[in-house]
């Protein structure tokens, strides 16, 4: 076997192993997910050694944080590894791989074990054992880690090959993680309150600093997702039907656009609390509209993509342009089924980013249904169809029955819509989210949301039976051992002759800085109205 | 940059479409009043039983149909549990947490806020439909926290 090969060969058992993390993450927390939904369809009720938050929480963590975590990483290290070839050691990167796993089984263990029943977004003063907060630090620091190593090659890329620009993947990715840094020092920040408060080093915590932290990385965190699915809509699913990226330029301008724009915008999160005025709830709502911009123009450059390809191969009208598209490609098909919902998504985001609109769905399950039709619609479908391109890149084994992997996008489609529209009606209702039941003693208020609970639950149960198909069709691919996949890459480029991108795109790091500041700006009045009301410091409490 | 016409008509388009939604904001906010909960006033926690006017939670009037209702939320319930309101009056709801951090929301109106320890936060409602509203807890706040709701009887 020749060197470069046996390099590609040890790169890519690297970043199996983040996409499988994330595959195991996805089918685990799937299982938990089904066990939710049956519970508030008063279908089933959970004992008391696994009770139903300690199964949310669970299913929080692996779904939001880890299934995305890792799928992104690998991603990266992936998309880095291709498109900068060089001899390289690989300790940095096992080092993140390693660090994010550690920290993921001792918070896993933690909340199975009982000692933190807090919920995915763990607000003070729930305080969970110390593991918990030691756990989610090596996480995020494990990502920190993984972000070192892309911007690693960045900076090689640079150095070594004098090309005035990145290329196209590698630039959406280092984007990404350039954004991914700058909104982890929230939690990271928050973690530094929380773990000294639960190791018992200080006796009380400011309750609505942690929450203000928390939200500052909170919202960048789906906008991380939301990236990590943008780098596949731009450069992997044009090269599944011959297209080119629309526009190298624009391209490179919507990352940018989303690099800076993400973290300025976290108090719409936090519309219904005290503590902070109304100035700042306001400003936080027109900085929200402001990163809907990027999205419009990815909808307009991925349906060019689409149309421009069609009539190079001489498809005209709307009929022939859609009808064309290669529906029977799981790779495709699942990037374009999230592309649809995200449409609904995308637009329920600006009602819940609304202001005094917020106060009709705030923390009902509408915002249950909202980020399950943008994380588990336009990001898990994206990133689920990409494994079908990804798993055989990475072992050189042709994908074992593309018509289940079919089945499986299209089932989580209807799952997903079925479920999420649902609990989109009955938030609308008051429905409200994270309860493990919602009878309310006999209510005739909540008995109207029974039915939207039982349809959510068989939506449910769709999502649940696709998974088993993921798992099924990734485990097939191995052991059928079909070695005829090739496993060289092309991401997709602009069409040559194009007009050259604004070189100022280049300077990541410094819209990195850029990003950082407008941050900081967005937060110095709620910070500074906080500090100025201190008051009252709390000791933490263990509910559960 | 070159940017297509095309793309130029559906940007026009899609802020063109943010501009009127956050005008719609504005107005409301503005010219309606229309304001989510972010009250400032702070409390001690660990005193909200002896804290007045929340030692003695429930209504009062103010005169002409208008009332205040002073609510505390601790795990896992709400006190008062039942309060009867007189129909077409306008209640301004006061709340606070003596533990953790609550959520207060009746079912079918916009009064739906956080309930942060250390803070009281407030919202309002004008009552013009008679019936028994559902008020729910719709924040995490531990392993009872189905079991925290309480009612309004408006009459």
């Amino acid at each position: 076997m020749v060197r470069e090969e046996r390099q590609m060969r040890a790169e890519n058992r690297l970043v199996l192993a983040h996409v499988y993390t994330a595959t195991a993450a996805i089918v685990v927390g799937a299982v938990f997910g089904l066990l939710q939904a049956y519970s508030r369809a008063s279908a089933i009720s959970l004992p008391s050694t696994f009770d139903y938050y300690r199964v949310l929480t669970l299913h929080g963590i692996l779904m939001a944080l880890v299934f995305t975590t890792f799928f992104i990483t690998g991603l990266a290290l992936f998309v880095a590894y291709r498109q900068v070839p060089r001899a390289r050691r690989l300790f940095v990167g096992w080092l993140g791989w390693g660090t994010m796993l550690a920290g993921t089984l001792m918070a896993a263990y933690e909340v199975l074990a009982g000692n933190a029943t807090v919920l995915y977004t763990f607000y003070a003063p729930l305080k969970a054992s110390p593991f918990f907060y030691i756990g989610a630090t090596l996480l995020v620091l494990g990502t920190w880690v993984v972000a070192f190593e892309v911007f690693e090659n960045v900076v090689f890329f640079k150095r070594t090959t004098g090309a005035p620009r990145l290329p196209l993947a590698l630039f959406t990715i280092a984007a990404t993680f350039v954004m991914w840094w700058v909104a982890t020092l929230g939690v990271v920040a928050e973690m530094g309150l929380l773990l000294p408060w639960s190791l018992g080093w200080t006796s009380g915590i400011n309750v609505m600093l942690t929450r203000m932290f928390f939200w500052y990385f909170g919202h960048p965190l789906v906008y991380f997702w939301i990236m990590g699915a943008y780098v596949i809509w731009y450069t992997v699913i044009p090269t599944r039907f011959g297209g080119k990226v629309f526009s190298d330029g624009l391209t490179r301008l919507t990352f940018i656009m989303l690099l800076l724009l993400s973290t300025p915008v976290g108090i719409h999160h936090e519309f219904m609390e005290p503590g902070i005025s109304t100035t700042w709830k306001l400003l936080h709502t027109i900085m929200t509209y402001g990163v809907a911009i990027p999205s419009f123009l990815t909808a307009f450059a991925i349906f060019a993509t689409f149309e421009i390809a069609a009539r190079a191969q001489g498809r005209r009208g709307l009929v022939a342009i859609v009808g064309g598209l290669p529906w029977r490609d799981p790779v495709f098909a699942g990037a374009a089924y999230g592309m649809l919902l995200f449409i609904a998504g995308g637009f329920g985001g600006l009602i819940n980013a609304s202001y005094e609109m917020d106060s009709v769905v705030h923390n009902t399950i509408w915002i249950v249904g909202h980020f399950h039709i943008t994380v588990g619609g336009p990001v898990a479908l994206t990133f689920l169809g990409a494994s079908y391109w990804l798993i055989p890149k990475l072992t050189g084994r042709a994908l074992w029955t593309p018509g289940l992997a079919l089945l499986q996008v299209q089932t989580w489609f209807v799952g997903m819509v079925l479920m999420s529209f649902s609990m989109h009606f009955a938030g609308l209702l008051g429905a409200p989210r994270r309860t493990a039941e919602v009878a309310y003693a006999g209510s005739h208020v909540a008995a109207a949301w029974q039915p939207y609970m039982i349809a959510a639950a068989a939506g449910g149960l769709l999502l649940t039976i696709s998974i088993a198909i993921f798992a099924l069709v990734a485990i097939g691919t191995l052991l059928a051992n079909d070695k005829s996949e090739d496993m060289h890459v092309a991401f997709a480029e602009a069409a040559p002759g194009g007009e050259p991108s604004p070189p100022i795109f280049e300077h990541l790091f410094r819209w990195g800085a850029v990003a950082l500041l407008l941050a900081v700006a967005a937060y110095s009045g709620p910070l500074g109205e906080l500090l100025r009301h201190p008051g009252f410091l709390a000791p933490g409490m263990r509910t559960w | 940059m070159h940017v297509h016409r095309y793309e130029r008509i559906w940007m026009t388009f899609g802020i063109g479409m943010l501009l009127v939604f956050l005008t719609i904001v504005l107005v409301a906010a503005f010219a309606d009043n229309m304001n989510p909960p972010s009250d400032m006033m702070q409390i001690d926690p660990t005193k909200v039983a002896s804290t007045p006017p929340f030692e003695r939670p429930g209504l009062r009037s103010l005169g002409n149909g208008r009332y205040e209702a002073y609510y505390v939320a601790r795990i896992f319930a709400f006190s008062p549990n039942i309060l009867r309101v007189p129909l077409g009056s306008t209640v301004t709801f006061y709340v606070t947490s003596p533990d953790v951090v609550h959520g207060f929301n009746i079912a079918h109106t916009a009064v739906n806020m956080m309930v942060i320890p250390g803070w009281v936060n407030s919202a309002t409602h004008t009552f013009r439909t008679p019936g028994t509203y559902l008020l729910v807890c719709n924040e995490y706040c531990g392993i009872e926290h189905q079991t925290m709701f309480g009612s309004l009887e408006v009459r």
